[in-house]
């Protein structure tokens, strides 16, 4: 009777509690989302740890070899065919983001500060081609660009040249084209968002103070904005720099990225752990080239303030 | 001052129009090439026909291939939308530590390139010895899909009233109850724009199918097998103008059906609030 006195309010205790926080907010949140949590952890966290091992390991034809090594990385930095596909690949990437950044700046604020009731739909207009086949978005670039393509065909018929030029399809130009058309959305979007955030009163109030509309805007709306072009950038950025399916397609032979030399490590030359160190390096020196650009926006917002 | 006020905005629509144009340009060619006879795409047009449609059907593997994206988008979008939904609902309607940490990582497909997810997938897969079929793909495009679901299903899921689960409960409904007759209700426009997208991302998506499928091909599969034949482009092009228009469709009803959702929470939610 003593024992099961003493041991019967902790008892009571100790379930309330549980009871209590099986309802209470963390749990049923953490609950509720653990599936998807798990699911991000095992098909993309678990593997990219496995592609990080695989870069410090060595295969013999069939086999890995797992005895530690930072050969592959040496491979990596200092081939000259992985260098020049990566500074390449960099190079290519940092020119689109600029590129499509820069373009989509102007619309996106049209589309905040002048676009009126029909805001959704221009979004709309914006991101419907974004939503078509990527790979048949190339492929008409690459009619486009052709020999026999539409803009030779056009500029031939105009009297322009006298005949098909070769340098508009098949090098990096092309590749920065394309890539610049096929990530627009992506750029518009994030900087519309942050536009939609800078307060209006604020952008009045420097207008009645005597800014011009170019110093009210270079002054208030840009930096303000400036959290929405950091998005832009990094979600332009990075990506790019790994895309597979347009220098295959109208880069030819000078437009070739390091994920064309990627996925032939993981086809035809089989060589997983060069494979895998070479889209470690990519990622690494994509994120610190990332970092670096955040970094200037950020200074440069300071500094017009 | 009136003037003065529009020339920036005049000179601005000018520029968004021209944006546009710049857009839709390399889209537009594909259904005006897809109906030439030419077997190049070059202008000047020379006539009219419907002969590379005519012949879609009749091609076994493009049919494959058709049947295969249908099966792989329809159970990708099923699951990634169900795992959007639980992710959606407890991060709208939970605080708790690590919310943050989780979201980013759930949504960090989106920023990562395709090929580095594909070959990380790709050798997981290998490694655990489960052989390359349609069931990998669909496990790497529920991957990617799921932040776009994500995205949808928090913009329709936001704004969302407590109040009324909350009158249900105590009305006597249990949790299923309540999920069944008023949230779901609510919400559906939500899931099914989610769907519709997830579809729309699957049926189109390229690198991950290419790295992770075994010896079937998905329709995008198909079209880059073709793209190496100058003479089958036509064919392609009309492959290609169908897939463009079932993904403008599927667009359409998702964003039309996202508006809805995103209006009826907040509007039945201001009504009883």
């Amino acid at each position: 009777m003593t024992v099961a006195a003493e041991g019967a309010p902790p008892l009571r205790m100790t379930r309330a509690r549980r009871n209590a926080l099986l309802q209470s907010e963390p749990v049923q949140g953490l609950g509720l989302i653990s599936p998807t949590f798990l699911y991000a952890l095992v098909l993309l966290v678990l593997p990219i740890l496995v592609v990080i091992a695989h870069s410090f390991w060595t295969q013999h034809y069939l086999t890995i070899d797992r005895t530690f090594t930072l050969e592959n990385y040496r491979i990596a930095l200092t081939e000259p065919i992985y260098r020049d596909l990566l500074w390449r690949s960099l190079y290519i990437s940092l020119t689109v983001s600029l590129f499509t950044v820069l373009l989509a700046y102007p619309i996106a604020y049209f589309i905040s500060f002048h676009g009126g009731r029909h805001k959704s739909l221009w979004l709309f207009l914006i991101t419907i081609p974004f939503w078509t086949s990527y790979l048949l978005r190339v492929m008409s670039w690459k009619v486009i660009l052709g020999y026999n393509g539409v803009l030779n065909s056009a500029l031939m018929g105009l009297g322009v040249i006298d005949e098909p030029s070769t340098a508009l399809l098949y090098n990096s130009s092309a590749v920065i084209i394309t890539l610049t058309h096929a990530w627009a959305a992506f750029a518009i979007l994030p900087i519309f968002v942050s536009l939609e955030k800078v307060d209006r009163t604020l952008v009045e109030a420097a207008t009645d103070l005597g800014d011009g509309p170019l110093r009210s805007f270079l002054r208030v709306t840009l930096p303000l904005s400036a959290p929405g072009v950091i998005s832009a950038v990094l979600i332009v950025m990075i990506p790019t720099v790994g895309d597979y399916v347009t220098p295959k397609l109208v880069g030819g032979k000078d437009g070739v990225m390091i994920a064309n030399a990627i996925q032939a490590q993981f086809g035809k030359a089989a060589n997983w752990p060069l494979g895998a160190a070479l889209s470690v390096t990519t990622m690494l020196i994509v994120s610190l080239m990332a970092g670096a650009t955040v970094l200037i926006i950020r200074t440069l917002q300071r500094m017009a303030r | 001052m009136r003037a003065r006020r529009l020339v920036p905005g005049g000179w601005l629509s000018v520029y968004a129009f021209l944006y546009v144009v710049f857009l839709y340009l390399p889209v537009i060619f594909l259904p005006i090439f897809s109906v030439n006879t030419a077997a190049t795409p070059k202008f000047p047009l020379t006539g009219f026909t419907l002969q590379w449609y005519e012949d879609l059907p009749r091609t076994p593997a493009l049919l494959d291939a058709a049947w295969n994206s249908l099966i792989v988008g329809v159970s990708a979008s099923l699951l990634a939308t169900v795992l959007g939904i639980l992710a959606a609902r407890s991060i709208t309607r939970y605080r708790y530590p690590g919310r943050r940490a989780i979201n980013g990582l759930i949504m960090a497909p989106l920023v990562l390139p395709e090929v580095i997810v594909a070959i990380s997938m790709l050798l997981v897969m290998l490694q655990l010895g489960l052989s390359l079929s349609l069931f990998t793909v669909v496990l790497g495009h529920v991957l990617i899909c799921i932040p776009y679901s994500m995205t949808v299903l928090t913009s329709g899921f936001e704004g969302f009233d407590r109040s009324l689960e909350e009158a249900s409960a105590d009305l006597g409904e249990s949790a299923f109850g309540t999920f069944r007759r008023v949230t779901l209700p609510m919400v559906a426009p939500a899931i099914i724009s989610s769907l519709l997208v997830c579809f729309t991302i699957s049926l189109d998506e390229f690198i991950i199918a290419f790295f992770l499928t075994g010896t079937d091909a998905t329709l995008p599969i198909y079209i880059w097998g073709q793209l190496r034949f100058a003479s089958k482009l036509p064919g392609v092009l009309a492959l290609g103008t169908l897939l463009l228009i079932a993904s403008f469709l599927l667009m359409t009803i998702a964003e039309i059906l996202r508006r809805r959702a995103a209006r009826r929470t907040q509007n039945e939610g201001g009504l009883y609030a």
